[in-house]
């Protein structure tokens, strides 16, 4: 299989653009999922997967690739379209999400697609597994990293708190956990719904690295994740500021379109806007 | 009376942990509970100090094994299945090459009372798939477990007892994953009469029942004692032997009825279509706070209640 990953002169622009064509098309013809928190986490896993991650697409089970967990596994359309995109499977079947058989299970499932880290969906378990993967790492003095991608909602959970003691302690500067702050959850808004704030504060109380960026911005995103690489002797949390539904103007901020999928009609729509933005 | 399996079973972690360079050990601040502290002191930088923060630590255990790592994460096992949908996801359904210790098994643990007692652990771990249950009866057969356990590939639950209990097995006996063993078998069966009954029993009641077979023997009753230290897979054959050969099965066990050893004898015999009585011993309700003998008298699971239940029919 071809790997294609782009080189540094690529467009990242352009590619975030056909990513989420790919995580619309994909949502239309499942007829549910989570177009939401997938169109607002795509920009920090495209930088991620095509700009600092180290990993080989053609062997997923390279013993010292980059881990990656997407703890908030409902956005898992998003890594589909990114894996695809990198030459983890072929892209068409990223039209089986959801459907009987597929490798690409609703919520992520390592069993089912390699390349998938570990099985997630149920929130607030990622940073956890995320830091045992950065110990392992660093039992065994080799060099990969543990990259961990939460929602906000989900940073409620108090396992998120555990891990978030746990990690400084173990100085685990290989691990970086990305919060997708975009400021929805299933019930509201998250400011209303259990408000976080002050979140950068909290993090940088727990004695971790912490970075606030605007999370479509493509070039704030790399300087993050290169900052991360950098930050020696404790871990580096990157809290995203995001918009749900980035890219797709009815979808913006609308909690509505947090866990459905578009029609034909809308996904039409949805993409003409994409290719036009 | 022999040792605590929580004590043979960090004595044989310390041993694993010189032929295993991968084995890690993760407490969650009850090291001097769960007897790690053998391997501590021995590997230092092999264990992992996770505070009192369960979920943390199964979902760091989760991530170290995917990693390569054999973790070992010990706690009381009624803290572990408090964290029941972590283990769920992170190790089950994720098939992470994780060792759950839970120790402090059942009314066993005695004074410290209720909260401190794992009595619906095997019930939570047996309803997950992907997982092996294993409760060992002696220091022989948890050192065999354990050895076994780190060296298998897969989730794994072991429950233990803070308690010591009485060595029933002897040094030829082998561990075998999905076998029970028999501990105690009656002299002088006479062939087409059935005995008496069979005891199936695990963990911390396995001395009582071999105990009460004993002294049932003396009377002229003869009994058999079942060691069932392989909970998941389970062995339906020794249950099907049971009911050709003895008159009605007792079941004994320090933890809930429903869900635990006594479920699993009956899930045998209705699966199989056989049809036998079954006393189900061991708890409905909560435990409390007493000497473990005197609870094990209270809530039926000693050898004179053992006696009375080979005696009669269940109802």
């Amino acid at each position: 299989m071809p790997i294609a990953t782009p080189d540094a002169k690529t467009d990242l622009k352009a590619l975030t653009r056909e990513l989420r064509v790919d995580i619309i098309r994909m949502l239309e013809t499942a007829g549910s999922g989570h177009p939401g928190g997938s169109l607002s986490v795509i920009d920090m896993l495209a930088v991620l997967y095509f700009k600092a991650l180290s990993h080989r697409p053609s062997e997923p089970a390279w013993p010292d690739r980059d881990r990656v967990v997407l703890s908030k596994g409902h956005a898992c359309p998003a890594l589909y379209a990114v894996m695809a995109k990198a030459g983890y499977f072929p892209k068409s079947e990223l039209a089986t999400l959801r459907k009987l058989g597929s490798p690409l299970q609703g919520h992520p499932d390592r069993l089912r697609l390699p390349g998938i880290e570990v099985s997630t969906g149920s929130l607030g378990q990622g940073l956890s597994i995320a830091l045992g993967m950065a110990l392992a790492a660093k039992l065994d003095g080799k060099p990969y990293r543990s990259w961990c991608f939460m929602g906000d909602g989900e940073v409620q959970e108090g396992q998120v708190w555990e891990a978030l003691m746990a990690a400084p302690k173990f100085k685990l500067d290989n691990l970086v956990a990305v919060v997708d702050y975009n400021g929805g959850q299933i019930d509201g808004q998250v400011k209303e719904v259990m408000d976080l704030e002050p979140l950068a504060d909290k993090v940088r109380a727990f004695n971790w690295h912490t970075l606030v960026i605007d999370g479509h911005d493509l070039s704030a995103i790399e300087a993050a994740y290169a900052e991360a690489a950098k930050t020696k002797g404790r871990p580096t949390a990157i809290i995203a500021r995001t918009v749900k539904g980035k890219g797709v103007s009815f979808m913006e901020g609308d909690i509505g379109w947090h866990g459905k999928g578009p029609s034909k009609d809308e996904a039409d729509r949805a993409v003409k806007e994409i290719l036009n933005g | 009376m022999g040792k605590a399996t929580r004590q043979s079973f960090g004595e044989a972690l310390a041993a694993i942990g010189e032929k295993n360079p991968a084995l890690v050990v993760l407490d969650a601040d009850l090291g001097k509970s769960t007897s790690t502290g053998a391997f501590m002191k021995k590997f230092p930088g092999r264990h992992l100090e996770f505070g009192i923060a369960e979920q943390n630590m199964i979902g760091a255990a989760a991530g170290l094994a995917l990693c390569g790592k054999v973790p070992v994460a010990a706690s009381f096992s009624a803290f572990l299945i408090g964290r029941l949908e972590t283990i769920r996801v992170a190790v089950a359904y994720n098939k992470t090459n994780v060792k759950l210790a839970g120790t402090h098994a059942g009314i066993g643990i005695g004074e410290d009372g209720t909260s401190q007692m794992g009595l619906e652990d095997v019930a939570a771990m047996r309803a997950l798939p992907n997982m092996t249950v294993l409760q060992p009866a002696d220091d022989a057969e948890t050192r065999q477990m354990t050895d076994w356990m780190v060296a298998h590939e897969g989730p794994v639950f072991i429950r233990l007892t803070r308690q010591n209990v009485d060595d029933v097995h002897d040094a030829a006996y082998r561990f075998e994953l999905g076998k029970a063993d028999t501990v105690y078998e009656p002299a002088g069966a006479k062939k087409g009469v059935k005995l008496q009954a069979a005891v199936f029993a695990s963990g911390g009641t396995v001395g009582p029942a071999v105990a009460a077979a004993k002294d049932l023997f003396k009377r002229g009753f003869r009994v058999r004692v079942v060691n069932a230290g392989s909970l998941v897979p389970f062995d339906r054959d020794a249950v099907a032997r049971a009911a050709a050969d003895c008159q009605r099965i007792v079941t004994v066990e320090d933890h809930n009825v429903n869900g635990g050893l006594g479920s699993a004898v009956c899930e045998a015999l209705a699966v199989q279509g056989l049809a036998c009585p079954v006393s189900r011993l061991g708890l409905t309700t909560f435990g409390e706070s007493a000497t473990g003998p005197e609870l094990y008298d209270k809530y039926g699971l000693s050898a004179p209640h053992i006696v009375e239940a080979c005696l009669k029919n269940p109802g």
